[in-house]
């Protein structure tokens, strides 16, 4: 209201009715041009997460309420367990190195002259640009069992061969090396950005007081770059969690079930096996982690808005 | 060895005084140079072969020549593509689909954004919050019960709505307008007051205010935002295969993984091709408009 009430002089001298008219008239207005973005969100998110969890405690043919009983059935299945690992392992470790890689690219990159960083960051970022599940076929392909263009180059220096999708361990490594391809440049983007932002002055201060790169990186570096390597780390945990794209096309959770994740299962539960409650039972365990780092993202959102 | 590329990180402008440390200097940025040139080559490696084998024959693939080279390179493969109605009709899909939710997109969230950053009405604080908690939400978690919702509409209204593809027209706001309305309040609240009220004070209605001041002044982020809308939009994957199925239907990503993928068969030429085809229009806008892009993808944890 503050930001109307500023005409005050040609306002106040019509009388408080007409005034008290207009507040409510531009409430009023304010709410109807919000009015879509409300029903999208009630409608098409909200809701919805809600019947997830409705819909956990129903049967497989949905007709009878059963309490916990789908959550009781997960926790018997060593699938499930199984799944759990791989899905913590999964986003730990990718997210992991998403953020090195992204951290150290960043600092050659801003390292180099001004005129130069613009072209590799265009370059570097690539990866990022490319829908995830075309990107993913490029790698199913090098990855190929019979065709695959690194055993090819394996074979030339004297290396055996690699089953790079056909073994537990080695798929497991896959996903994640092709998790991490696709979202380091997002790392690297947000580190720049933020290293652009540190004062060169602090650099200076520290070099005249003899500090060494380490302690540079350590005093200086790190802590003017906290908050935007916490908030790049809490988003990429949960897209990194909630991953569906590159585990789906490289191996639809196979071998049998070694690298599926909580969203490829969910599917398979789900939809193609036509189990409703059950995926969204699986579906549903995203939401502590989700939820976590929810808490950590907008404490420090509301933190930055008392700041200004 | 990359301890001394990072030691002089953060200072690439100051200028040498001491010998020893432009040595040191020089040597880093030797350093630097190598080491972003093997990211480089990591980070361009897949697109690069992606291409390489596009213009493969069949015959040249499985010849198992050299993997990394063409040595007679053909079109064949993007021809044979273009010219089958099928792959045609996963473009316009893709096309129709993206353009669709970035109108209906921007239309939302410009509009809400304004409310949100400027009018303020009760509970306009906590929707703005709530707006970013959507953001948060993934899609893995809402397909199943959105399926569920269809299949309810169905039965309830007769409407088909899984396994057409404008039903993704619907469906697809919902992972874009959280955000473009996260990064549209966040470029309105930087625009000054004095201005709005100025307009205000001469006259101008709500609506004139913000098609007159706020969607100029604020292009940038507009720009920024559609780009963001299109590239989700354009590379969705989740929704697409939980939702549709038949062919005519289908959108470019899922077309091309369910459809040129046939059983063990796999022509992988034609695959790459149109991967690398389906791929373009996000790396074309991102040629182009690189610095949006950017904007674009730091504003979420930037701004707010």
């Amino acid at each position: 209201m503050a930001d109307i009430a500023a005409p005050n002089s040609a306002v106040a001298t019509r009388g408080r009715n007409s005034l008290h008219k207009l507040v409510q008239r531009k409430s009023t207005v304010a709410f109807l041009m919000a009015l879509p973005l409300i029903l999208l969100i009630t409608i098409l998110v909200a809701y919805p997460a809600g019947y997830a969890v409705w819909l956990s405690m129903l049967n497989k043919s949905m007709t009878k309420f059963v309490g916990f009983g789908n959550f009781q059935f997960l926790f018997k299945r060593e699938t499930f367990w199984e799944i759990v690992a791989q899905s913590c392992l999964f986003a730990l470790t990718a997210v992991l190195f998403k953020a090195m890689i992204g951290f150290v690219v960043a600092h050659f990159v801003n390292n180099i002259p001004t005129k130069g960083q613009r072209k590799w960051r265009g370059m570097l970022l690539v990866p990022w640009v490319i829908p995830a599940a075309m990107s993913t076929l490029s790698w199913l392909w090098l990855f190929d069992p019979s065709y695959s263009a690194f055993n090819w180059i394996f074979a030339h220096i004297g290396l055996p061969k690699i089953s790079w999708l056909g073994e537990a361990g080695w798929a497991r490594f896959s996903v994640i090396l092709v998790n991490v391809w696709a979202g380091a440049p997002f790392f690297l983007i947000m580190y720049l950005a933020a290293l652009k932002s540190v004062p060169e002055q602090l650099y200076e201060a520290a070099s005249i007081d003899g500090a060494t790169w380490w302690q540079r990186i350590w005093y200086v570096t790190l802590p003017m770059m906290r908050n935007i390597i916490a908030i790049t780390i809490l988003f990429s945990t949960i897209v990194t969690f909630a991953n569906f794209d590159i585990v789906r096309v490289l191996t639809s959770g196979g071998p049998l079930t070694a690298t599926h994740v909580f969203a490829t299962w969910a599917f398979k539960v789900g939809i193609e096996s036509g189990d409703i409650p059950l995926g969204a039972t699986v579906s549903l365990f995203m939401v502590p982690i989700l939820a976590v780092a929810a808490t950590f993202i907008l404490r420090d959102i509301s933190k930055r808005g008392s700041e200004v | 060895m990359a301890n001394a590329a990072i030691a002089t990180a953060g200072a690439p402008t100051r200028p040498a005084r001491y010998g020893s440390i432009s040595q040191s200097r020089r040597w880093a940025l030797r350093w630097s140079y190598f080491f972003l040139t093997l990211f480089a080559i990591f980070f361009l490696m897949p697109p690069f072969y992606m291409l390489v084998t596009a213009l493969k024959s069949k015959e040249e693939i499985a010849a198992i020549t050299n993997p990394w080279w063409v040595y007679s390179p053909t079109l064949s493969n993007f021809i044979e593509l273009l010219t089958q109605n099928q792959y045609l009709i996963f473009f316009r899909n893709s096309a129709l689909v993206s353009i669709c939710v970035v109108v209906v997109t921007m239309l939302i969230s410009v509009i809400a954004a304004f409310s949100l950053a400027r009018m303020k009405f009760w509970g306009s604080a906590a929707l703005a919050t709530g707006v970013f908690l959507t953001y948060l939400i993934p899609d893995t978690l809402l397909f199943i019960p959105l399926f569920k919702m269809m299949t309810f509409v169905r039965e309830t209204t007769g409407i088909e709505l899984v396994n057409h593809w404008w039903t993704l027209c619907i469906i697809y706001p919902t992972l874009t307008v959280p955000f473009c309305t996260w990064i549209m309040i966040g470029y309105f609240a930087s625009i000054p007051k004095e201005l709005d009220e100025a307009a205000l004070i001469d006259g101008a209605t709500w609506m004139q205010t913000l098609t007159k001041i706020f969607i100029p002044v604020a292009l940038p982020g507009i720009i920024a935002a559609t780009i963001f809308c299109f590239t989700v939009s354009w590379a969705q994957f989740l929704y697409p295969l939980a939702f549709t199925t038949s062919t005519t239907e289908l959108v470019l990503p899922v077309g091309i993984v369910t459809t040129l993928i046939k059983g063990d068969v796999f022509n992988w030429g034609q695959i790459m091709a149109g991967a690398l085809l389906g791929a373009a229009p996000p790396l074309i806008i991102y040629a182009f408009l690189m610095d949006y892009y950017i904007a674009g993808l730091t504003a979420g944890a930037t701004k707010g």
